[in-house]
C-alpha cells in the first residue's frame, strides 16, 4: 500500500534496486511495473523505452535534469530518500515540477515518514510509500499538519504576500 | 515591531498542534529517539547535560515589554527561575521537561514568539543589528527585511534538511554590528550611484572548526530581489553541499572547494529561473512589513542635556557607566542604553526572573516598551531620552544590570560550555567568571580599554573565539579540559581571526595568562591604542615570548580546581523525564 492522491491505495509497482555486483548494463530488469534507477535508464533506454509501462527513480546525488527529454517515456517517476534527513530529493523534486514541469505521478521512496511529508508534499510529491514498519492510516495525517504557508512552491505559485491581503488581526 | 496577523497565528498554532502530538508519540514510543530527535532540534529542544534546553527565538534580537515578561514567567513555570542570552540574540531555559514543551510553546505563542528552526539543520534564526532604527549610521532600518526573510525561511518545504545548520545576519548600517563576516550569508544595505536600495551579499563565512570570513558573491541585490536570490544559494548548497561529513558540510566548505566564481556562476545560473518571478519581494508589502518598524513619538529635545552634563561631573560612576553603557541616538537628546549582562559572578548573558521583569518594567518606563538582544549578550533599552539615564542608571544599578563594562575586558562572550552543553570539551562560564574575577578593577578595566575576549567550550565556537581580540577555546585532552588561546580575532567592519599563541593551558593557568597578555599591551602600546590595534601592529610574536617565558603558575583563586570535565554528556536513547533534577 502506498499514499496516492492523499488516500491509501493498491500498488502493484516494483522498485528495482540493483545489488552491489549488479552494473546498470547487466542487472535484469523483471517483466511488470517497474521502477528502475536513473543509471539502469540510462544504460538499458533501448530495450526499456519498448514498455508501455515504466518508471525511473533518481537517487538523492542524481539531478532531476538527466530526464529533461525523457519525461513522458514514464508512468511514475520516482526519487529516493536514503535517510530522512538528506534534503537533496526536496530540490529535486522542485526541479521535476517547477522547472521541466514534469506532471505525471512524482512518489517519495526510501526512508519516507509522517513527519516529513508536508514538506514533501508542497515541493511536488504526490505519491509516498512510506516505511513499511509505521502505519500507513496515521502517515495520512502528516499531509494535513498545516493549512496556511508563507512560500510559493509547487504547490502554490504565489507567496502568502502575494496570494491574500495580509494585515487582518485575528 | 511586527505584530502577527490571523495568518501568522494560525501557522504558529499549527505547528504547536503539530509538535505536540510528535511530543505524544516519542513519549508513547510510536517514535524512536533517532526520528523525533531532528523534529525536536527543528522546536529549539536540545538533550544536554542535565535536561532538555529549549532555545527560543529572538528574531533580530527585538523584544517587546510583554515578550520579556513572558520569558521571566515562562522561567518560573517551567526553568530555575533565569534564562540565558544567546550569542544568536536568542533565549535559552536550561531545565526544561520534554512533556512541558509544547505548553511553553503555547504560552510564546500568546505573545507572538515561537522556537521554530532555532536548532537543527534548517535557516536559523536571523540576526541583526542590535541598534537597528536608531543607529547614527545607519542606512537603512533592516528589521523589514530581516521580518520578511524570516517569514519566507519559516518552514521553507525544501530547506528543511539542508547539509548543516545556516545563520543569516543583516545589517543596515555603516558599522556592521551583526558580525555578517561569520555567517553563511552576510547581508549590509547599500545605496547604489543612483539612490536604490540593496544588500550586498557575503557567503560562506562562519567559525567552527574551520573558521572562515565570508567571500563577496553580489555587491549589490536590489532589495525586490533578496529572497530570490538568497533562495538560490540555499539551493545550490542543498544541492551540492556535502552530507558525508559533518565536520564537512557548512555553506563554506562548499564555497572554498569549488571556489566563489563557480560558486556564484551556480547560484546565478538557478536564479535565472526565479529572478522577477512571484517571490519577488512587493512594493506593497515592504510598506506593510515596514509599517510596523516605524519611529515611536520622540519628543523635540536639544542635542545635549544640561542635567546630565551636571550629573556626569558629580558622579564618577554615573560617568563611567555613560561612557561605556550609552550609545548614540539618531534623534538628539536620546540615547540607546546597554544593561549589561556581564556582572562578574553570574554567567555571561544569564539574567534572573526578577531580572527579566524589572529589565520589561524599565523598557515600559523609558523606552517605549522595546527591549533588543545584543549578539554580545547584552540587552539594550533603545529609545532612553538623555533627561532619564540618570534615573534609569540608579534602576539598573538595582538590578545589577549597570556594570560599565560595555565592550571592556569582562563583557565576555561566552557559550554554556561543559556546565549544559554535551558537546563541550571544556566548561566555560566558570572559567569566565574566573577571569572576570581576578580583572574585576574597574580602573584597570578603563585602562585597558577596548577589548573582546571570547570564549567557547569546543571548537564549534559557539562564544565566537575565533573572532575575540583574545579567544579561548576549551579543548579535551585524554578527558582533561585544556584551554587554547588566540590573539588578534575582530568582528566588524575588519574582522579577522585570531591566531593561536601555543600550547594551550590548564583552567587555573588561563587567567593568569590572560594577565601576561595584557601586560605585554600595556608594555607596547602607544598612547590611545586598543589591544586590538597593537597586536596589529607588533604581531604575536611578543606576546608568546612573554607568556611561554616563564612557567605560568596557578591563578591564586583556583588552587585545587577540577581539571577533568565531569559532565559525561547525554546520550538517552528513552525521553528523558526531567523530574526530580
Amino acid at each position: 500500500m502506498i499514499i496516492k492522491y492523499k488516500t491509501i491505495a493498491a500498488d502493484d509497482w516494483t522498485v528495482l534496486r540493483p545489488e552491489e555486483n549488479d552494473t546498470p548494463h547487466d542487472v535484469v530488469v523483471p517483466c511488470g511495473k517497474v521502477i528502475v534507477p536513473l543509471k539502469v535508464w540510462q544504460a538499458q533506454r533501448d530495450v526499456l523505452q519498448a514498455r508501455t509501462e515504466l518508471g525511473v527513480w533518481l537517487a538523492s546525488d542524481e539531478r532531476a535534469e538527466d530526464l529533461k527529454n525523457d519525461l513522458e517515456k514514464f508512468s511514475v517517476i520516482a526519487v529516493d530518500f536514503p535517510k530522512f534527513a538528506d534534503g537533496r530529493g526536496y530540490t529535486i523534486a522542485g526541479h521535476l515540477r517547477t522547472r521541466l514541469g514534469y506532471t505525471g505521478e512524482l512518489r517519495a521512496i526510501g526512508d519516507v515518514l509522517r513527519d516529513q511529508m508536508f514538506y514533501m508534499q508542497r515541493v511536488g510529491f504526490d505519491a509516498f510509500a512510506t516505511r513499511s514498519d509505521k502505519d500507513i492510516g496515521a502517515a495520512l495525517k502528516g499531509l494535513n499538519d498545516f493549512s496556511v504557508t508563507y512560500q510559493a512552491s509547487s504547490d502554490e505559485s504565489m507567496p502568502l504576500f502575494r496570494r491574500i491581503q495580509r494585515g487582518g488581526e485575528s | 515591531m511586527y505584530r502577527y496577523d490571523n495568518f501568522d497565528h494560525q501557522i504558529t498554532g499549527q505547528r504547536i498542534a503539530q509538535f505536540g502530538d510528535q511530543v505524544r508519540r516519542r513519549l508513547s514510543g510510536e517514535l524512536t529517539e533517532e526520528e523525533f530527535r531532528i523534529l525536536r532540534l527543528h522546536n529549539g529542544l536540545y538533550l544536554q547535560v542535565h535536561a532538555y534546553m529549549l532555545r527560543v527565538a529572538v528574531p533580530y534580537g527585538l523584544l517587546s515589554a510583554a515578550q520579556m515578561r513572558m520569558l521571566a514567567t515562562i522561567s518560573r513555570r517551567y526553568d530555575r527561575d533565569y534564562g540565558h542570552f544567546s550569542t544568536r540574540q536568542n533565549v535559552q531555559f536550561n531545565w526544561i521537561k520534554l512533556e512541558d514543551a509544547p505548553a511553553i510553546l503555547a504560552d510564546l505563542a500568546s505573545v507572538e514568539m515561537h522556537a521554530n528552526q532555532t536548532s537543527g539543520n534548517c535557516i536559523r534564526n536571523i540576526t541583526c543589528d542590535e541598534f537597528a532604527g536608531v543607529a547614527h549610521d545607519e542606512i537603512l532600518d533592516p528589521r523589514p527585511y530581516a521580518e520578511i526573510l524570516r517569514q519566507w525561511s519559516t518552514f521553507h518545504p525544501e530547506f528543511a534538511y539542508l547539509p548543516r545548520k545556516f545563520k543569516i545576519a543583516i545589517t543596515g548600517a555603516g558599522e556592521d554590528r551583526a558580525a555578517t563576516a561569520v555567517h553563511d550569508i552576510g547581508l549590509s544595505a547599500v545605496k547604489n550611484a543612483r539612490g536604490e536600495v540593496g544588500f550586498r551579499v557575503l557567503v560562506g563565512g562562519g567559525l567552527g572548526r574551520t573558521p572562515i570570513l565570508g567571500t563577496e558573491i553580489c555587491d549589490f541585490v536590489p532589495w525586490q530581489h533578496v529572497i530570490t536570490y538568497i533562495e538560490s544559494i540555499v539551493r545550490v548548497y542543498n544541492e551540492y553541499g556535502r552530507r558525508d561529513n559533518l565536520y564537512k558540510a557548512r555553506i563554506k566548505i562548499l564555497v572554498k572547494a569549488i571556489g566563489i566564481d563557480e560558486f556564484r556562476r551556480r547560484v546565478e545560473a538557478d536564479w535565472q529561473y526565479t529572478r522577477n518571478g512571484p517571490c519577488t519581494v512587493t512594493t506593497a508589502e515592504l510598506n506593510r512589513v515596514a509599517a510596523f518598524f516605524t519611529a515611536p513619538d520622540y519628543e523635540q529635545l536639544p542635542e545635549h542635556n544640561a542635567a546630565m552634563a551636571a550629573q556626569i561631573s558629580e558622579s564618577r560612576a554615573f560617568s563611567n557607566w555613560v561612557q561605556r553603557n550609552v550609545k548614540p541616538h539618531k534623534v538628539p537628546g536620546y540615547a540607546a542604553v546597554v544593561l549589561s549582562l556581564k556582572k562578574t559572578g553570574i554567567a555571561p548573558g544569564d539574567a534572573t526572573a526578577v531580572q527579566m521583569d524589572a529589565a520589561a518594567d524599565l523598557a515600559e518606563r523609558f523606552s517605549y516598551a522595546e527591549l533588543r538582544v545584543t549578539h554580545m549578550q547584552n540587552l539594550v533599552l533603545a529609545d532612553v531620552k538623555q533627561s532619564d539615564l540618570f534615573d534609569l542608571w540608579n534602576a539598573a544599578r538595582e538590578l545589577g544590570m549597570a556594570t560599565p563594562n560595555i565592550g571592556l575586558l569582562t563583557d565576555i562572550i561566552c557559550c554554556p560550555g561543559g556546565d549544559f552543553c554535551s558537546l563541550a570539551n571544556a566548561r566555560s562560564i566558570p572559567l569566565a567568571k574566573a577571569i572576570a574575577a581576578r580583572f574585576d578593577s574597574l580602573d584597570f578595566q578603563h585602562d585597558i580599554g577596548e577589548i573582546e575576549l571570547n570564549m567557547s567550550g569546543c571548537m564549534n565556537a559557539c562564544g565566537h573565539h575565533h573572532v575575540g581580540n583574545i579567544g579561548i577555546l576549551g579543548v579535551d585532552k585524554d578527558g582533561a579540559e585544556w584551554y587554547q588561546i588566540s590573539i588578534g580575532g575582530a568582528q566588524g567592519n575588519h574582522s579577522s581571526l585570531g591566531k593561536v599563541i601555543g600550547r594551550s593551558f590548564t583552567f587555573a593557568q588561563t587567567p593568569e595568562v590572560v594577565g601576561r597578555l595584557l601586560e605585554v599591551y600595556v608594555r607596547e602600546r602607544f598612547a590611545d591604542e586598543r589591544f586590538i590595534d597593537t597586536v596589529r601592529r607588533i604581531g604575536h610574536i611578543p606576546f608568546r615570548d612573554y607568556v611561554y617565558a616563564a612557567p605560568v603558575k596557578d591563578d591564586d583563586a583556583l588552587a585545587g580546581v577540577e581539571y577533568r570535565l565531569i559532565s559525561a554528556g547525554a546520550s538517552h536513547d528513552a525521553p528523558l523525564y526531567a523530574a526530580g533534577i
